[in-house]
């Protein structure tokens, strides 16, 4: 008896330690983030590198400063979330209630497959289509910059945006809307006036799921936004994001400039950790 | 005069909000044609036997993508294998073992803070954790999406656990069986479909993952067995594409490439939707 | 019980993985460094490794990164595409030149311009010519196509044309490839990078009149040229399969690969 009690206790702390790796895992993320991002931050001085507004990492006088990155990874973002939340949302309104389950279960299997589309050839196709398409069509010298990420960008988070929104609107109860549609109103008046409202946390934590995946983007950006340490002053400038100032310098760099990049992956995790609370924050009001 | 007016506005917002709505899912549908048919057209005159069958040569000037496919299979054989015990572990041990609410919010919140991680962090992450530490490595890039898909595996495990009836788990108590048993012997037969499922995402992840492999698992063309494989730098196939389209200019090989990973897109999301019918149906009976 | 038994075993061969996993493999050549020496570099160990049976392997991660390799043990020969800095130098490092490549000035097919000298070069990246108009081409604005910071490709260019970090650019990108695709898709544009990588898609500008053939580039007329540098240690001998590989590249036995590669043996 005695040996079973042992045996219980032991896989009961087995199970524990394997319950808390994800918290070690987050932990020590975290821990190697700040621990290799704050040296450089320190030695720039934190006001000027994230207050900096020029970036030029092997000069001979290096210059470390992060604004317009953190300002076009807002913008880009931001230009992103404009395009690409009111076709997802509409997308999913039409999805969860108009569309007859045929036409659902193939769009839901068509939004799938774009989601399982890998960022690369996101980036491949934005540079062969849509980089010359936005030099003819805007009459502009060069087409890659801003526009052309955000295009990229907002085409990537619709997959997030559109299963989210659905799942939260399928689970409206439907008596909600049998009352509204007894009272008199059109089926699509419930829908915008009764369903939306009613899964509102749920289709903020989507908006917000897809704020993050915009930020986070990296591969198919790279392509397609130039990534010259620009201001974002215009739609056709080109700029360079948090990710794709870590993930282009990272394979070159030495010393503090590769310090200032860790510093970098630093304030973006600060950023996605932002979110992520964000996202806890709509997702648990959503159960409630 | 008044009402006549109202039933217009009314007819037009209905008029209006249907219109977008049908744009927006046609911009969406076409979208997702586009990209199917411009990369499969692009793609599939590319892929030969030749070129799966064969390893890149310098000296004769000649593509294969055969040790791509290899290492490819290598590290999702590794990271499932790894990460299957700890994402199953961490979900019993969340629906059952855990007594305080507290800890069990700590460790959603964890699972949650991992999955919202961008992939490029985890690469620069892995770069230190791992390959610092043992070179760069498929088994340094496996170990990362072990981290990255640990979220997964716990989130369906975790969801079909909730689903294995309380009565069942109640029966085995009345008999006597202790905790382990019944863990053993009841919940995890139950939740084989919420493993499947998240086996079959995270292999989407995985083979979709460009980011956090190029700084920890390298992307080297050798062909190697299971062993020496996960001990060498190696290319993936997503890794293969993104290093033939950037760094060589080899459009013809990288579109094939890409034309493979959505037919496999395609078959697994196909087989996921089959395991949930298959489940869902057993379970309603 | 015997799954949690199969589990423990299952887990402790992972872990032998893991120890596997940072053994060098006895008998084998690890090279290390520049993304631009990928076709030279890996076309003389492909005839190395078919030679002698001694097992071969490079990574492409950059010039710093394959320099910094060396430095750490991570690896037997560093590649790097760039002359070493004094203080890595200092470290204890050795250059010894594998060959010399030039750098192609490359524009679109469809931009009626075939030659520039080196002032106008330097003129158009830092920005005081704009329009290809100036210099007798099309009435359309000038742009510039480059490297990331750090890339050996734009450190020995910028270096040539006298302008380091004074260069405009239009696009900064990762990769050879990255570069050629953006010229190939616009007419404007104008770009630097590796002879040996340039394919049909883009235009090679001569520079003062003089092509980027091997000719020039050996005797030097050439002017946009670099050296693609072996890196190892001053004070510790290379492994035997190393020094094997060193010295068959370094002989002159191996020039035919890396002419073919289209770079210029330097012995």
């Amino acid at each position: 008896m005695k040996k079973n009690q042992f045996l219980e206790n032991f896989i009961h702390g087995i199970f524990l330690l394997l319950g808390l790796i994800t918290v070690g895992c987050v932990l020590l993320i975290t821990m190697y983030l700040v621990i290799s991002g704050i040296p450089a931050i320190c030695k720039i001085g934190p006001i000027n590198f994230l207050f900096g507004t020029e970036w030029a990492s092997t000069a001979k006088e290096a210059k470390y400063g992060i604004l317009p990155f953190i300002l076009t990874s807002i913008f880009g973002t931001a230009g992103a979330i404009v395009i690409g939340v009111p076709v997802g949302f509409m997308t999913a309104v039409y999805l969860s209630k108009l569309a007859c389950p045929k036409v659902k279960s193939a769009m839901q299997s068509v939004v799938s497959l774009l989601a399982g589309i890998p960022s690369v050839v996101f980036g491949l196709v934005g540079m062969l289509v849509l980089v010359p398409g936005i030099r003819k069509v805007f009459q502009v010298p060069d087409g890659a910059g801003l526009l052309a990420a955000i295009i990229v960008l907002a085409i990537m988070i619709l997959p997030s945006i559109i299963k989210m929104s659905v799942t939260a609107l399928d689970a409206v109860p439907k008596e909600y809307e049998d009352a509204s549609l007894a009272l008199g109103a059109t089926p699509v008046e419930t829908y915008f006036r009764v369903s939306v409202p009613a899964a509102k946390s749920g289709i903020a934590a989507a908006v917000v799921l897809g704020v993050g995946r915009a930020i986070g983007e990296a591969m198919a950006v790279m392509m397609v936004a130039g990534n010259a340490p620009n201001m974002p002053n215009s739609l056709f400038q080109s700029v360079r994001f948090l990710t794709t100032a870590v993930a282009g310098e990272m394979s070159y760099s030495s010393g503090l400039q590769q310090q200032a990049l860790f510093s970098i992956a630093l304030v973006l995790f600060l950023f996605i950790m932002f979110i992520n609370a964000a996202l806890n924050f709509f997702l648990k009001r959503e159960k409630e | 005069m008044l009402k006549q007016l109202f039933l217009n506005k009314r007819k037009s917002f209905e008029v209006f909000t249907k219109a977008i709505m049908y744009l927006s899912v046609g911009l969406t549908a076409a979208l997702v044609l586009f990209l199917l048919l411009y990369i499969l057209i692009c793609g599939i005159p590319n892929i030969t036997p030749e070129l799966l069958m064969s390893k890149p040569s310098y000296l004769t000037e000649k593509i294969g993508i055969l040790p791509d496919i290899l290492n490819t299979l290598y590290i999702v054989f590794a990271t499932l294998l790894l990460v299957l015990p700890l994402g199953v572990g961490a979900a019993v041990y969340l629906t059952e073992y855990a007594t305080s609410k507290k800890m069990v919010s700590i460790i959603e919140y964890a699972a949650e803070a991992l999955s919202g991680i961008p992939s490029i962090i985890y690469g620069l992450v892995g770069m230190l954790l791992f390959s610092n530490h043992m070179g760069t490595c498929l088994m340094a890039g496996a170990l990362t999406l072990v981290i990255m898909n640990l979220p997964t595996i716990m989130r369906t495990t975790q969801e079909s656990l909730k689903t294995v009836p309380q009565s069942y788990r109640e029966g085995a108590f009345g008999l006597g069986a202790g905790k382990w048993r019944v863990v053993r012997t009841v919940v995890l037969p139950g939740c084989v479909d919420g493993v499947i499922t998240g086996c079959i995402l995270s292999v989407g992840r995985i083979l979709g993952e460009s980011a956090a492999l190029l700084f920890t698992a390298g992307f080297a063309h050798a062909v190697n067995g299971l062993v020496d494989g996960l001990a060498a730098p190696g290319a993936t196939l997503t890794v293969a594409l993104y290093v033939y389209a950037k760094e060589q200019g080899e459009f013809g090989v990288a579109f094939a490439i890409a034309a493979i990973l959505m037919l496999l897109t395609l078959l697994i999301n196909f087989a996921a939707t089959l395991v949930q019918r298959h489940f869902a149906k057993r379970r309603s009976i | 019980m015997k799954k949690l038994v199969i589990t423990m075993l299952s887990m402790m061969l992972m872990c032998f993985v893991l120890v596997g996993c940072g053994a060098e493999n006895a008998g084998s050549v690890s090279t290390d460094g520049s993304t631009s020496m990928e076709k030279v570099i890996g076309g003389l160990g492909e005839a190395f490794q078919n030679n002698t049976g001694i097992v071969f392997t490079y990574n492409p991660t950059g010039s710093g990164s394959g320099i910094k390799a060396v430095e750490e043990g991570r690896c037997d020969i560093g590649l790097s595409s760039r002359e070493l800095k004094e203080e890595e130098k200092a470290l204890g490092l050795k250059s010894t030149v594998l060959a010399y490549d030039g750098i192609a000035i490359i524009v679109n097919n469809e931009n009626t311009v075939t030659d520039l000298s080196l002032e106008t070069i330097a003129q158009i990246y830092v920005g005081e010519i704009i329009n290809w108009s100036e210099i007798g081409g099309k009435d359309a604005e000038i742009v510039l196509v480059g490297r990331e910071a750090g890339s050996g490709t734009r450190d020995g260019f910028e270096s040539i044309i006298d302008s380091v970090d004074a260069c405009n650019y239009r696009q900064e990108l990762t990769s050879t490839g990255d570069v050629i695709t953006a010229v190939s898709q616009n007419p404007g544009a104008i770009g630097y990078v590796s002879v040996a990588s340039v394919k049909d898609s883009v235009k090679i500008l001569t520079i003062d009149g003089v092509a980027a053939t091997e000719e020039n580039i050996k005797d030097g007329t050439y002017l946009l040229q670099r050296p693609f540098i072996l890196v190892t240690k001053e004070d510790e001998a290379l492994s035997e399969e190393a020094q094997k590989f060193f010295d068959y590249i370094t002989s002159g036995d191996a020039n035919d690969i890396i002419s073919a590669a289209g770079v210029v043996p330097a012995n």
